[in-house]
């Protein structure tokens, strides 16, 4: 990881929601062209980390760089420009409901101008041609999918103006097994086809391992660990160790009482 | 001992209330404050590319042609009630005949206004804050950040303008149909002819009567929308929490409507 510069640099990033702290100095590289994987329980500051990337929350504290410039510090504009390159797959999809399938999927190229809406239909067809749906899918409305689809047609939407960073948030939360595997290599295709850097979210373990190169372990608003993907349940890290096990008995205790 | 704890209490026995009063005050300020920049921001948005003509065509049939039904109603039965009771009241001095110079001026100037959008925020207050609430909550809004689109720009600045265009067109008609109603009871059953009670409205109708009362509409329009879209983007916590915004959308919107009715009429026409 020494040398080469991070297509994503956090350091001592901090946030606090009123009285709680979120994210109490966090620390991290993110390789260019690699998938990393951050991982860690509920409430743990995961999903705030990227909201915080992405420009969704403004931090307390901290430094966030992209290709070494510091994002917060840049006016609307600069933001705007760097967000074109940069996509977002939400936990449950969150696809608007107004619209069809088609128009969901090229939402982005529509608004950036770079497709017409005539052409978008064939875009669109040709874009969930890779997330294995057919065509004809384009002309139903998000309501219409079951969860499987409504999560392939969110990940269509995410990569269709083929971002540089992508985000993936608990990707395979709410699909039984199966579908949690499709999902997981067509993220896998989909991002080396495009080349971009991945960034996922998750506490399950096996997608974990599939999607990801690099693994961070998230816990009580601190990067705890950081390390090769593969090492996760063998890393030496107790509390990696336990997450990975899903143990009960370790350092990390659930607060089930206050 | 007991005198050194007893006079501190009786300060806070004092200044408890004032300090909640303080508090309510403050938190009142700081929401007039966040509802005027929101409406800024979303206004001054229409000047930046791209305008979404799409969007403001939707919203404007939704609001205008949609809400046609509801207020045609309310403007008939309001004309009807309005003919009816001033018949009877104004019989007491022997001056019945003019019934058609309330009706037309009640009608254009408060009640066609006021009663028509109220009823479209029953409907439209509630609608917008129903949808921007669902968007809040499921992530759709950040979403539409993550797709290189400003939400206020796309969600508010196409609705507010089209409750700005939209209200004084279904005023306008609403003040036909109220007089119509008017008319209908004049004719039917208080024994004026129909040119008798034509004539008598169109002496007394003056220009002012009607411009006031669409500009009226256009600021209730405002009012609608704007509280629409404000409390379904600030709404929290699922399904709970876009219920309470519907609520506090048409609430707010109502209470906005009458109060701003009261400090339009005192511009247009106090002496």
């Amino acid at each position: 990881m020494s040398g080469e510069r991070p297509k994503i640099r956090l350091r001592g990033l901090t946030k606090r929601f009123g009285e709680k702290i979120v994210l109490d100095g966090v620390d991290l590289d993110i390789r260019a062209g690699h998938g990393m994987v951050i991982l860690g329980g509920s409430g743990s500051g995961k999903s705030v980390t990227i909201k915080c990337i992405l420009g969704l929350i403004e931090p307390d504290a901290g430094v966030i760089e992209i290709d070494g410039r510091d994002v917060l510090s840049m006016d609307r504009r600069e933001r705007d420009a760097l967000n074109d390159h940069v996509g977002m797959l939400f936990q449950n999809g969150a696809l608007f409901d107004s619209l069809p399938v088609w128009e969901n999927v090229c939402f982005k190229l529509l608004a950036q101008k770079r497709i017409t809406r005539a052409l978008a239909r064939d875009k669109a067809a040709e874009v969930l041609a890779q997330v294995g749906l057919a065509a004809s899918v384009g002309d139903l409305y998000p309501s219409e999918l079951s969860g499987g689809m409504q999560k392939r047609v969110a990940l269509a939407r995410a990569v269709a103006a083929e971002p540089d960073i992508i985000f993936f948030d608990e990707p395979t939360t709410g699909l039984d097994p199966i579908m949690g595997a499709v999902i997981d290599g067509l993220i896998v295709d989909v991002v080396k086809r495009l080349g971009a850097t991945a960034v996922s979210i998750t506490h399950d373990m096996a997608s974990a391992r599939r999607i990801g190169d690099d693994a961070a372990m998230i816990h009580r608003g601190k990067i705890v660990w950081t390390g090769s993907a593969a090492m996760l349940g063998d890393s030496g890290n107790p509390v990696v160790d336990q997450f990975a096990r899903g143990e009960r008995e370790g350092p990390i205790q659930m607060e089930l009482r206050r | 001992m007991r005198a050194s704890t007893w006079a501190p209490r009786r300060v806070d026995a004092v200044l408890t209330p004032v300090a909640a009063v303080g508090r309510g005050v403050i938190g009142a300020c700081r929401s007039i404050g966040a509802v005027t920049l929101f409406a800024l921001q979303a206004l001054a948005l229409t000047f930046r590319a791209p305008f979404h003509w799409r969007l403001f065509l939707r919203h404007f049939i939704e609001i205008a042609y949609f809400s046609l039904p509801v207020v045609a109603l309310t403007a008939i039965f309001t004309g009807m009630v309005l003919a009816l009771q001033s018949f009877t009241g104004f019989a007491r001095f022997n001056a019945e005949g003019a019934v058609a110079n309330v009706v037309v001026i009640s009608i254009t100037r408060e009640l066609g206004p006021v009663i028509g959008s109220l009823m479209v925020a029953g409907r439209i207050g509630a609608a917008f804050a129903a949808e921007i609430g669902t968007m809040r909550v499921t992530d759709q809004i950040d979403a539409l950040t993550t797709l290189s689109t400003n939400p206020v720009q796309y969600l508010v600045t196409p609705r507010l303008l089209a409750g700005i265009a939209a209200l004084p067109l279904l005023i306008l008609v609403a003040d036909v149909l109220g007089i119509m109603g008017g008319w209908l009871i004049g004719t039917a059953k208080l024994g004026f002819t129909s040119a008798a009670y034509l004539r008598a409205t169109l002496d007394f109708l003056q220009m002012m009567d009607v411009v006031s009362g669409l500009v009226k509409a256009a600021a209730f329009g405002f009012v609608i929308t704007l509280m629409g879209c404000w409390c379904g983007y600030n709404s929290r916590g699922g399904a709970e929490g876009v219920g309470a915004a519907t609520t506090a959308a048409v609430v707010s919107s109502s209470i906005l409507i009458l109060a701003l009715d009261y400090v339009l009429t005192e511009m247009f026409f106090a002496r």
